[in-house]
């Protein structure tokens, strides 16, 4: 196991995480429950998160990354490896150091509709960070502390005594990130928030996750499918597939060289918004599906669909390092990637 | 009804000049209690043999109930056609007998929705729901009819079809399930299919097998497609035109080329220039503001104005007409000059 | 129904007055989703109906002397089985009671025995339904079962037998056993209802806020696992107060001197042939106080829950 590494240089972590591992038991039987075998949601995933940076985590359904951020929230218990806040490792925590550390993590949810309590009045939701940690607000600026929340996600403070279904999809979404910056939060992890948004109501939403980013000096994990909208408000982007980290760079380096094969073909398979690009456009398409989690392939969990997989693939894990060939050099393909056989091939293309 | 051979494709030369499917000025309502939602508003649009048309909105913009009107699948009392004609081929679908409706659906015009899992019955195998269109429509054994669902999984690349006949929809992954929905609309050789939404609740990787399959067997079959979705991308890959919705009107029709090239009315623009692009990196995206419209209360004159930044007094009070800019290309807009101009 | 109709998303999305933004503001006042449901409520018929019912068998059942001056104890053998006369509109029974004044007493028992096994079957049920839902695991497996020993139970049955046994026949018995016997139906109904509200999101938003554990069952799970249960309980209401009746026509349920339908109804059944109107009124009661708290129940569903409509 790691240990949390000081960085040398100007950037500082503040969330590092190390072999992170969470599997769900599946268990048979009523009563004496027997475990039969496990959903290896998340099997070993490490990565910082630096102060002030955006990292886009990408990934299909069942790949782990909202697994990832209910582990980071806590929400779930790991199964095995640690996850550091500012060098302390928050996984084992619970009580009164947990709730500590939950001031400086939170989070923003996919769903608008299914994460606000439709019985509170918007005020009572925003408002509740404050009745869980009163040290952050004294009773009486309360009310003032949430109509400048309101107003800073850009809602009509006036709105304070309304109920959620009042509100549109996209106003509520606002309401949620209000909730999630009310304790001065320094990580907010992000799982799809924008995905369940119309298209014109996303590009607002993200506009003002910018925003409030410069504005409190947050840092994001920023959880989508959706590749464009994270190369757009990422600095560095993580691409996860069944469980494990496949690549992971800058913007540029997994959009522009990608040297992982499962890269490449996600990348390629993003219908580009441009009908001239039809034609000319080189498309990797996969064969078959994702495997079950609940029982992956052995070695690289992608050579079932892989084109590039001989032997070694099935037998020896690649770890997610700089590749050999490209250790030491300074070109944009030099970032760290879990295959035996990275190389750069463009595929992004026209776009 | 229903050509009842067995030898598939070769489709039978058509008049070309007619299209196959002609919507015109369909208004589709549905009483709530809160009032009148009026879902879809003078809506026109026609398809070909052939052709795909796109037809693009967000929610509520009326573009899967204009789907479903069509279908014959709309729950009747919430919802009324007060207004409008729906021709399959020349014949009126609303004026004809629910006998003659039933007939042309499955066999003539199929459907295929977003959710395959909620679409498939869950306690019967994915061959008796496929080998159930042959029996019921085409009379054949249980026997044939399943033989046919095997040959029809083989066309939808579905691997080990002769296996897996017998597995339940539960069995199958999200794409396997869309493939399988794919085939049943598929059955029975319908000359047009309707596909609503139908890759969104896939994976990126599992869109792009589905559209292509999709793609492929509308080659084949020489079918015409309408393709219902909010996104830009999956037109721009298979659309010939697009028909872009808004608040149950169509704002604005275009070949594909042309629309993203030179939209034509400012949602359409502002739909374009939301998506992120490389060189925005770093910058505010361009938002459309505001909120898509309350359906009970629809804006006055055009429904757009309250978001639009080209907004004038004439917006605010006259509702535009759909204006002919050339070949198969509408404008819902009072200033569709100056918008096409940028 | 293959999908989601649009319509239904819109009136989610959209028809929920979209306040902000720059569209006109409908309306300005917040309303709560249970404000929503008791304009719902007032705009019902069946509504109404059932709770002017109701309200008038509450009243009666706490002062009967409003409707009737005539004691259901003052017997005259002299007038037995005898029709209307005046005075007396219903007639008398075999014990020559005024049938009247015995109706109108006999709301008390009815009224009492419905209300208290519904609120006591209510919190029984809500503990352990509850509970079992929010902990799950061992606690779950364990209040389960316990609950489906006494749902095997059917009420009436073990009702006979436990009341023919202790010879009880006061109310408090009554009520403790149909309550003991009836709490696992809201248990089963409160369980799922905290299951579907805890795995709200929401509810992850306050673990992650660092909410405690009562605060989250509590603020969050209580309030939106409610609605379910109350439906539920209603409509228990009038089948208690059927189950009541039926337990005191058989004999084992409430003895005399309490006055009830039940009582009445089995001892005018063997004169039916003679003088039906001494079955006619105490049935015809029982009927209707059953339907209004039935009725109100749908009323009730219907409210707090639109999408059944």
């Amino acid at each position: 196991m790691a240990e949390p590494t000081k960085t040398v240089g100007e950037r500082e972590p503040i969330l590092q995480v190390r072999d992170l591992v969470k599997h769900f038991p599946l268990t048979q039987g009523v009563l004496f429950k027997k475990q039969v075998g496990a959903v290896k949601a998340v099997d070993g995933i490490s990565f910082d998160l630096y102060k002030g940076e955006t990292l886009g985590i990408v990934g299909e359904s069942g790949c782990g990354k909202s697994t990832v951020a209910k582990l980071l929230m806590n929400l779930e218990r790991a199964t095995a490896g640690e996850v550091f806040y500012r060098g302390e490792d928050i996984t084992k925590l619970s009580g009164r150091a947990l709730k500590a550390v939950r001031r400086n993590i939170q989070m923003v949810f996919q769903d608008p509709y299914t994460s606000l309590n439709p019985r509170m009045t918007v005020g009572d939701i925003i408002g509740e960070p404050y009745e869980i940690h009163p040290e952050v607000a004294p009773k009486g600026s309360r009310r003032q502390k949430v109509q400048e929340l309101l107003d800073v996600v850009g809602l009509n403070p006036e709105y304070i005594n309304r109920y959620p279904h009042q509100f549109s999809g996209g106003q509520r979404q606002r309401i949620g990130i209000a909730r999630g910056l009310a304790l001065n939060p320094e990580v907010i992890i992000c799982d799809e928030p924008v995905s369940a948004l119309d298209v014109s109501v996303q590009a607002q939403v993200i506009n003002l996750m910018a925003q409030l980013q410069d504005e409190f000096d947050l840092s994001y994990l920023f959880i989508a499918h959706d590749l464009s909208i994270v190369r757009h408000i990422s600095d560095r982007v993580g691409v996860m597939y069944l469980g494990r980290m496949a690549e992971i760079g800058t913007d540029e380096q997994i959009y522009e060289h990608p040297t992982h094969p499962y890269t490449q073909a996600l990348l390629s398979a993003v219908p580009v918004p441009d009908p001239a690009a039809r034609e000319g456009r080189e498309r990797i398409i996969l064969t078959g599906d994702v495997p079950s989690p609940a029982d992956p392939p052995s070695g690289c969990r992608f050579r079932t669909r892989c084109w590039k997989a001989q032997d070694r693939c099935a037998t020896e894990s690649p770890v997610l390092a700089v590749p050999e060939r490209f250790q030491g050099s300074d070109s944009p393909a030099a970032h760290a990637s879990a295959c035996h056989f990275a190389e750069v091939k463009d595929v992004v293309g026209a776009a | 009804m229903t050509s009842t051979e067995k030898t598939p494709a070769v489709p039978a030369p058509r008049d070309a000049d007619s299209p196959l499917l002609q919507v015109r000025d369909l208004h589709v309502e549905f009483h709530t209690r809160d009032g009148v939602v009026k879902a879809v508003n003078g809506v026109n649009y026609s398809v070909s043999a052939g052709e795909t048309l796109a037809v693009l909105g967000e929610s509520g913009s009326g573009k899967s109930v204009t789907a479903q009107a069509v279908m014959g699948i709309l729950d009747m009392p919430p919802a009324k056609i007060p207004r409008g004609e729906i021709r399959f081929r020349g014949q009126d679908m609303l004026t004809m007998s629910g006998e003659a409706r039933r007939k042309l659906r499955g066999a003539k015009i199929a459907m295929i929705f977003q959710d395959a899992l909620s679409s498939l019955n869950p306690v019967l195998s994915v061959g008796y729901q496929l080998g159930e269109m042959f029996r019921v429509h085409q009379g054949l054994s249980k026997k044939a009819a399943l033989a046919r669902a095997v040959e029809l999984m083989d066309k939808v690349k579905i691997p080990a079809a002769k296996n897996r006949v017998h597995d339940f929809p539960h069995q199958f992954s999200g794409g396997m399930r869309q493939r399988i929905m794919i085939a049943m609309a598929l059955a029975l050789e319908p000359e047009l299919i309707i596909a609503d939404e139908p890759t969104t609740a896939l994976d990126v990787t599992v869109q792009a097998q589905v559209m292509d399959l999709l793609a492929e067997l509308q080659r084949e079959f020489h079918m015409g497609l309408i393709l219902i979705t909010h996104d830009l991308g999956v037109v721009a890959d298979v659309a010939d035109k697009i028909a872009v919705m808004y608040a149950g009107r169509i704002v604005e029709t275009a070949p594909v080329h042309e629309l993203y090239k030179n939209p034509a009315h400012p949602y359409t623009r502002g739909l374009l220039d939301s998506i992120p692009r490389l060189d925005q990196k770093g910058q505010e995206l361009y938002a459309i503001k505001g909120l898509p419209p309350n359906l009970l209360h629809v804006p006055q004159g055009c429904a757009f104005h309250p978001r639009c930044p080209k907004a004038q007094d004439i917006c605010r009070t006259d509702a535009p007409a759909l204006h002919t800019l050339g070949e198969g290309r509408r404008s819902a807009c009072h200033f569709w000059k100056e918008t096409v101009h940028g | 129904m293959p999908e989601m109709t649009e319509p239904v998303a819109t009136d989610r999305t959209e028809g929920a007055a979209a306040p902000g933004g720059n569209g006109p503001e409908p309306q300005a006042a917040p309303r709560s989703l249970w404000g929503d449901a008791w304009r719902d409520l007032r705009r019902n018929p069946i509504f109404y109906i059932s709770a002017v019912l109701i309200l008038f068998l509450v009243v009666l059942s706490i002062w009967p002397s409003l409707l009737t001056g005539t004691s259901p104890y003052a017997c005259d053998l002299g007038r037995s089985q005898q029709g209307p006369a005046p005075g007396h509109p219903f007639g008398f029974n075999t014990q020559g009671c005024d049938v009247y004044a015995r109706t109108v007493y006999g709301a008390r028992a009815s009224v009492t025995v419905g209300i208290c096994t519904t609120v006591l079957a209510a919190v029984i049920g809500c503990l352990f339904g509850g509970l079992a839902g929010f902990f799950g695991g061992w606690w779950d497996s364990l209040l389960s079962r316990i609950g489906d020993i006494f749902f095997g139970i059917p009420i009436l049955l073990g009702g006979i037998v436990f009341l023919s046994v202790i010879k009880g026949g006061s109310i408090f018995t009554v009520v403790l056993l149909m309550a003991v016997l009836g709490w696992p139906q809201i248990a089963r109904i409160a369980r799922s209802a905290v299951i579907s509200a805890k795995q709200q999101d929401y509810v992850q938003a306050a673990r992650a806020l660092g909410a405690s554990t009562p605060r989250m069952l509590l603020r969050h799970i209580a309030p939106n696992a409610l609605a379910p249960v109350i439906v539920v309980a209603t409509i228990a209401l009038g089948t208690y107060i059927s189950l009541e009746a039926t337990l005191s026509f058989l004999g084992v349920g409430l003895k005399p001197p309490t006055v009830s339908w039940g009582i009445d109804i089995s001892s005018a059944a063997t004169q039916i042939r003679n003088a039906p109107h001494m079955l006619l009124y105490p049935a015809g009661a029982l009927s209707v106080t059953v339907l209004a708290f039935i009725m109100l129940g749908d009323a009730v569903r219907d409210a707090l829950d639109p999408k059944l409509r």
